[in-house]
C-alpha cells in the first residue's frame, strides 16, 4: 500500500525526477512471488521443523488444539540413540563410499574419451544424458527386473548369483542402490567433466608431452587437477543426493530391507513420522540431517580444494 | 588428450553406451513380451512373443490416461510458474537494483542445497494437515512452484546479454516489463527452453511429496501410481513384469522425446550474433 510513484499534490515546487528511481520498485515486484515462495515452502517450514522438534508434537485434525508441550532435546536423544537411524546413516557412508569414487573414475573416463572430434559424438552424449532425464520409478522397475532373483543378471551369472539374491541381501542391497545411483546421474558428471575438461589450458598437456610423460601420466598430473573443482561438486552433490536417497531403498529393495541394511534417513523420516505418526521424532531426525549434510559438504571442499596448492 | 587414441576412445563411448543404453532396449523388450520373464530368452525380441496386451493391463490395472492427466496437469502448473515468476526473479537478480538483492541470492543458493526431502515433513503438515490440500494439484505443485534452480540458470542467462542492450532500450523509454519482453527475453529464448525441460522433468519424474500427498488413486500422478501397482498390485495382472515395463515406458517417453527434440538447443546461443552485428 505505499505510494511510491505517485506523487502526492502539492503547491511546493517539483523536485526533478531521476529517471531511475522507479528501479527499486519494478524490481522488488518482479521478486515478490519468488520471495513469497521461499517464505512459504522453504524458510517457514525449516523453522516449523525446528520448533516441532523440540515438542512433543502429534498429528490433529485441522482446528483442533492440542498440547504440544516442550520437551527440550528429548526428540534428539532418541534419534541419536535409535539402531535404525544409526543403521541409515551407515548405509549412507557405504552409499557414498561407493558412489563417489565411480562417479569420479567413470565420469572422468567417458568424458575425457568424449573429449575429442569423433563419430556419433552427439549419440553417445544423448545416451550418457538418458538415464538422468528418465523417472526414477522407471528406472527402478528395471533393474528389479535386471537384479532379481530370477532376473537377467543371475541367469548370466548363473552358479555365480550371490544368495541370497542382490536386492533381499543385507550386504549387497546397499552398494546396489548405490551403483544404480551412480548409473541413473552419471550422464550429468559426464556432461560436468566435459565442460571442465575444455577449460583446462591445452599448453599444459603439450609441455608434459615435451617432459616425456605418456598418455596415463599427464592424464594423472594435467587433467586430474584440471577438473578439481568439477570433482568438488561431484562430492558435494553425492552427500546431498545420498541425504535425499528415498524412491531408491523404498521401490528397489522393498522399504529398505532386508531388515533396514538399506535403509536411508529420509525413507525412516517417512517410516516413523507418517506411517507411525511420530512426526516430532521425525523433524529431529531432519535437523541432524542438515547438520549432516552442511558438515559432509564442508568438509568434502576443504578435502579437495586442500590438494590445489 | 591431443590426436591418436581414436579407436581406443570408440571402444570406451560404446561400451559406456551399451551400459546405459541396454536397461530402456530392455524396458521396450519386456514391456512387448506376452510373457516376460528374466532368462536371456527375455533379452530378444521374438515375432511370436510380441503383444500390446501388457499396455492394456497396466491401462486396466491404475488407469493410465487419469494418471498421465494428473502427472500432466502437476508438471505444467509448475513450467508455467516457474516460467513467469521464475523469469521476472531471475532478471530483477541479474539486471535491477533493490533493496535485499544480495540476501536474496544468498538464500537462493541456500535453498538449492537443503534438500526438499528434508522439509517433507513440516511440509506435509502444513499442505496436507493444516490447508487440507491433500489429493489436490494445487498441494501437489506448491512446495515445487518455482524451481529456484531455474531461477539461478535464468539470472546466469540474463547476466550474459551486455549491459548495452538494456542501457539502449532504457534511453529509448522503454519499461523494465518490455525490455524484459522485448529485448531481454528474445536474446536468451535457447537458454530458456532448456531451462524449461530442466522444470518439466522435475515434477514428471518426481515420486515423494506425491506420494505423501495422493491417497486417492483418481489423484496420483503415474510415478505414483506405477510405484503402487510395483509395490502392490502386481498379482492383479497375468503378466506383471511385463505390465510394470509397459508403465515404465509410458512414464520414460515423454520426458526422453523431449530432451532428445531439445537436446541441440542445450549449446546454442543467440547472444554472440546480437554483439557482433
Amino acid at each position: 500500500m505505499s505510494t511510491t510513484g505517485i506523487p502526492a499534490p502539492t503547491t511546493a515546487p517539483r523536485q526533478p525526477r531521476r529517471p531511475r528511481l522507479r528501479l527499486p520498485g519494478i524490481g522488488a515486484l518482479f521478486v515478490s512471488p519468488y520471495v513469497l515462495f521461499v517464505t512459504a515452502v522453504f524458510a517457514v517450514p525449516l523453522g516449523y521443523t525446528i520448533w516441532i522438534s523440540f515438542h512433543r508434537f502429534y498429528f490433529t485434525a485441522p482446528g483442533t488444539d492440542i498440547d504440544t508441550p516442550w520437551v527440550g532435546l528429548s526428540n534428539y536423544q532418541d534419534v541419536l540413540t535409535d539402531p535404525v537411524v544409526r543403521r541409515s546413516f551407515l548405509n549412507i557412508a557405504i552409499f557414498l563410499v561407493i558412489n563417489v569414487p565411480l562417479t569420479v573414475v567413470l565420469a572422468l573416463v567417458l568424458a575425457s574419451a568424449l573429449n575429442a572430434r569423433l563419430p556419433f559424438r552427439s549419440f553417445f552424449r544423448a545416451a550418457y544424458y538418458l538415464p538422468y532425464v528418465t523417472a526414477s520409478v522407471a528406472l527402478v522397475a528395471v533393474w528389479q527386473y535386471l537384479f532379481g532373483a530370477e532376473g537377467l543378471l543371475n541367469t548370466l551369472l548363473g552358479d555365480l548369483a550371490p544368495d541370497p539374491s542382490w536386492l533381499v541381501n543385507s550386504s549387497l542391497a546397499m552398494p546396489v542402490i548405490a551403483v544404480f545411483v551412480t548409473w541413473k546421474q552419471l550422464g550429468f558428471f559426464v556432461m560436468l567433466y566435459l565442460a571442465a575438461l575444455q577449460s583446462v589450458p591445452r599448453e599444459l598437456y603439450e609441455s608434459a608431452a615435451i617432459d616425456g610423460a605418456g598418455r596415463v601420466r599427464s592424464f594423472l598430473s594435467v587433467t586430474v587437477p584440471g577438473v578439481r573443482h568439477a570433482t568438488t561438486l561431484v562430492t558435494v552433490f553425492a552427500v546431498i543426493t545420498g541425504a535425499n536417497l528415498f524412491s531408491e531403498p523404498y521401490l528397489l529393495t522393498g522399504g529398505g530391507g532386508p531388515d533396514h541394511a538399506s535403509s536411508s534417513p529420509v525413507l525412516v523420516m517417512y517410516q516413523k513420522g507418517i506411517e507411525q505418526a511420530h512426526p516430532d521424532f521425525a523433524a529431529a531426525l531432519g535437523v541432524v540431517l542438515v547438520v549432516f549434510v552442511v558438515v559432509l559438504a564442508l568438509v568434502a571442499r576443504k578435502f579437495t580444494e586442500k590438494g590445489a596448492e | 588428450m591431443t590426436g591418436g587414441g581414436r579407436p581406443l576412445r570408440l571402444a570406451v563411448l560404446t561400451v559406456g553406451a551399451v551400459a546405459f543404453l541396454f536397461p530402456f532396449y530392455y524396458m521396450v523388450i519386456g514391456s512387448l513380451g506376452k510373457v516376460t520373464t528374466g532368462d536371456l530368452d527375455g533379452a530378444v525380441p521374438r515375432p511370436g512373443n510380441t503383444t500390446t496386451g501388457n499396455y492394456e493391463s497396466i491401462n486396466g490395472a491404475i488407469s493410465l490416461g487419469r494418471s498421465l492427466v494428473n502427472s500432466g496437469i502437476f508438471t505444467m502448473g509448475v513450467l508455467l510458474c516457474t516460467m513467469v515468476f521464475g523469469v521476472l526473479a531471475g532478471y530483477a537478480l541479474a539486471r535491477l537494483r533493490f533493496r535485499g538483492r544480495g540476501t536474496l541470492f544468498a538464500v537462493l543458493l541456500l535453498v538449492q542445497t537443503v534438500p526438499f526431502q528434508l522439509l517433507m515433513l513440516p511440509l506435509y503438515v502444513l499442505v496436507v494437515r493444516d490447508y487440507g490440500l491433500g489429493d489436490s494439484y494445487l498441494g501437489m505443485i506448491l512446495p515445487f512452484a518455482i524451481n529456484s534452480t531455474a531461477v539461478f540458470l535464468f539470472r546466469q542467462f540474463f547476466l550474459q546479454v551486455p549491459a548495452a542492450f538494456f542501457e539502449a532500450a532504457r534511453i529509448d523509454g522503454a519499461g523494465e516489463l518490455r525490455i524484459l519482453w522485448q529485448v531481454a527475453i528474445p536474446m536468451v529464448r535457447p537458454a530458456l527452453l532448456s531451462g524449461a525441460l530442466l522444470t518439466f522433468i522435475g515434477p514428471w519424474n518426481e515420486f515423494l511429496w506425491p506420494f505423501l500427498v495422493t491417497k486417492d488413486a483418481d489423484a496420483q500422478p503415474l510415478a505414483v501410481s506405477l510405484a503402487g501397482f510395483m509395490s502392490n498390485l502386481q498379482g492383479t495382472v497375468a503378466n506383471p513384469t511385463g505390465a510394470l515395463m509397459a508403465g515404465a515406458c509410458v512414464l520414460a517417453v515423454p520426458a526422453v522425446v523431449l530432451f532428445l527434440l531439445f537436446q541441440r538447443h542445450f549449446t546454442q546461443t543467440d547472444i554472440d550474433s546480437g554483439t557482433k552485428g
